[in-house]
């Protein structure tokens, strides 16, 4: 997993509560068995005027330039702004791989859903929850002007805006310690095989129907 | 000391090792796999060279993708890379030696069906998928949730999930349900009152008379949506209905085992001290069938109300949303629910495909036809052990009759992968659990119901109050 220490970059505001994973990356674009290629996908309903199918040339297709994303003054942006319940609905990692893909590194939010929130930290997009109110300060400075960038500063846990002070923001232990390192979980957890086994043990005793 | 919820047992008792920084390891007993969410999982194994910790923890079948007309091999379907997501599942789980219910399988069907009609889930066991919608298993008083890809590949690799214990939060449903309103009108109207987000970083447990008073397809219909209120894993304690259901399916334990199991099983109740970080009691004469009208699940309403004025909405957020969903979905605040038309019909999916589902579509559609306006009615069992014995019963002959096409296991329109899906500004009458924009095909418009709602709009080509429906 790549590392995640600290991030300068240029906000884009979308602004709509309850995104779901439906809506970042559609059904369609979930036939693929690779973990990359989603991010021309991203946004698909939103970001074209046609209907999406998986292998186009997406660089022919009829933009739909009033979306944020198609605006040129966020092209590059590096950091998505959203509102509440971001990520909601179904469980695809395809999500996060099509944020990833398409070049976010972190998005800003009052609120994820649960599953979302999981899934971004196992492909090193940080998801950052910061107050209502301040993410209602932020929307107003991005898009009050142009070029708004922000620094995410994982080890002091601060979202620095350019202009403002600096918001701290909460993040379990374990998810900064995987996300500063870029390290791998699975072996992580490999390393407590014994412990597993000796569980295993244990349980196969007192249920050993969960074991046939 | 307060006593226990059902989930802290289920927690307490999958508890691995609980690490310095707050997170743990919890033991999972059961994966389900699917073609959708799988391939980049076994991937991951093959890439770093590792092995499945406990192969027969691991059931796949082929859901998401799969067309609903007969087919007898991957080579049949006709979309590529549909094809190849099926066949991919049908090398991978041979490669590591998975037991597979694939193509031709009487077995085969939408994970969260196949797992409890198997008897692969059992009470008290930790469940885990790549589905969101894994919170079905609950039903059967186990701690189910839906995870992502890499998850996936964790649990292969090492029989454990990285969790954080949530929180614990319970809705009772209390007295007895009015005419015509079935489990989905029940969570539906949860989901109304507490928001698509009011069970985030909760583990929910569905109580009350009302809960106990329904079926174990009942109460997986209600654990189904729990995820549409936010929290990854619903669940329903253990007692007579769960225990009957179990006994004699095939993966159960069996003989000496069983009085042990049952026996365990009983235990998985919270106990009447336990305490709730959030608690909420629901009238059960209070609901009445349900509608969703708009782009989220929380966007729902009782079939004999009018659709709501988003001026009164004082969230500015929320009313921002209602405007939104108003625009996709081609209506006006104000219009009575019955004056939606509809142009297809879709009964199926995790959600309602099950043999009580299509028992009450069926008695519904008997008799009576569709609707000359209605383009289309879909009826998917959920697996096709639902669909032998829906046949057995003459209930596809019901349909057929009435003009509605049966066909064969999988999610089908639930999300429309496969070519069943709507075509842009059609109105869908649909038994699934999601009405987002797009959800059921391009530009698709969703309304959330029962199988019997679903079956009398057929009927009559908009939506009418099932209460109100005389004999055919
Ligand atoms: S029926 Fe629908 S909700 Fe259920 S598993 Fe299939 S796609 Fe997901």
């Amino acid at each position: 997993m790549e590392k995640f220490v600290r991030h300068d970059g240029l906000v884009a505001p979308l602004d709509r509560a309850n995104v779901d994973t439906d809506q970042i990356i559609p059904k369609q674009f979930l036939k693929s068995i690779k973990r990359t290629g989603f991010g021309p996908n991203l946004f698909d309903e939103w970001r074209y005027l046609d209907e999406g199918v998986p292998g186009q040339d997406n660089s022919k297709r009829p933009k739909n330039e009033g979306f944020v994303l198609n605006l040129p003054r966020y092209h590059g942006a590096s950091i998505l702004l959203t509102r509440r319940n971001f990520g909601c609905g179904s469980s695809r990692e395809h999500a996060p791989w099509a944020l990833m893909d398409f070049g976010f590194r972190a998005i800003l939010a009052p609120s994820f859903a649960d599953i979302f929130y999981n899934n971004c930290f196992k492909n090193g997009v940080l998801p950052i929850v910061l107050s209502e109110d301040n993410v209602e300060a932020l929307f107003q400075a991005v898009e009050g002007k142009e070029g708004f960038r922000i620094t995410i500063d994982l080890e002091n846990q601060q979202v620095i805006p350019e202009a403002g002070e600096p918001l701290a923001f909460e993040i379990d232990e374990f998810r900064k310690h995987c996300l500063l390192n870029g390290l791998d979980e699975i072996g992580l957890t490999l390393n407590e095989a014994d412990t597993i086994r000796a569980y295993e043990q244990r349980r196969a005793e007192r249920e050993p129907w969960v074991f046939e | 000391m307060a006593g226990k919820t059902l989930y802290d047992k289920l927690w307490n008792a999958h508890l691995v090792t609980e690490r310095e920084d707050g997170s743990a390891l919890i033991y999972i007993d059961r994966q389900i796999i699917h073609e959708v969410t799988s391939p980049q999982a076994f991937e991951g194994l093959r890439m770093a060279g590792r092995k499945p910790w406990r192969i027969n923890a691991s059931v796949a079948t082929i859901d998401h993708n799969v067309p609903t007309t007969p087919f007898k091999s991957a080579a049949e379907i006709e979309d590529e890379t549909s094809r190849i997501q099926v066949q991919t599942l049908q090398d991978n789980t041979k490669e590591f030696g998975i037991t597979e219910f694939g193509i031709g399988d009487v077995r085969q069907g939408i994970v969260h069906v196949m797992a409890p009609e198997q008897g692969a889930v059992v009470p008290g066991m930790t469940v885990v998928c790549g589905d969101s919608h894994t919170s079905t298993n609950g039903a059967l008083a186990c701690l189910a949730h839906g995870i992502g890809t890499s998850e996936v590949e964790h649990v292969l690799a090492t029989q454990t999930l990285v969790a954080k214990k949530m929180k614990n939060m319970r809705v009772s449903v209390e007295g007895d349900l009015g005419p015509g309103v079935t489990a989905k009108d029940v969570v539906l109207h949860i989901i109304g009152v507490i928001g698509t987000a009011g069970g985030t970083g909760y583990a929910l447990e569905f109580a009350g008379s009302a809960i106990r008073g329904l079926s174990m397809e009942g109460r997986m219909t209600i654990c189904n949506m729990s995820i549409e209120a936010g929290a990854r894993a619903g669940m329903v304690a253990v007692d007579d209905v769960t225990i009957d259901y179990v006994k004699g399916r095939p993966f159960a334990p069996k003989e000496a085992d069983w009085d042990k199991a049952a026996a365990y099983w009983r235990t998985l109740v919270s106990d009447a001290d336990a305490v709730f970080d959030e608690d909420i009691t629901i009238n059960a004469a209070d609901i009445r069938p349900q509608v969703s009208w708009g782009t989220s699940p929380e966007m729902v309403i009782s079939v004999d109300a009018n659709l709501p004025d988003p001026a009164t909405e004082s969230d500015e957020v929320k009313r921002s949303g209602m405007l939104r969903a108003y625009e996709y979905m081609g209506l006006k605040p104000g219009m009575p629910v019955t004056d939606i038309k509809v142009d297809r019909v879709f009964i199926g999916s995790c959600t309602n495909s099950r043999i009580e589902d299509l028992r009450a579509a069926a008695e519904v559609a008997k008799g009576r036809h569709k609707a000359d306006s209605v383009k289309q009615v879909l009826v998917v069992p959920g697996s096709g052990l639902v669909k032998q014995q829906a046949e057995k019963e003459g209930l596809d002959k019901i349909f057929v009759e009435a003009g509605f096409e049966w066909r064969e296991p999988g999610c089908s329109m639930c999300l429309a992968m496969n070519p069943d899906r709507l075509e842009a500004g059609e109105h869908c009458a649909s038994t699934s659990n999601r009405n987002f924009e797009g959800r059921q095909g391009n530009g698709g418009r969703t309304h959330l119901v029962s199988p019997a709602m679903a079956a009398a709009a057929a009927v009559a080509g908009h939506f009418v109050d099932i209460r109100e429906l005389g004999q055919a």
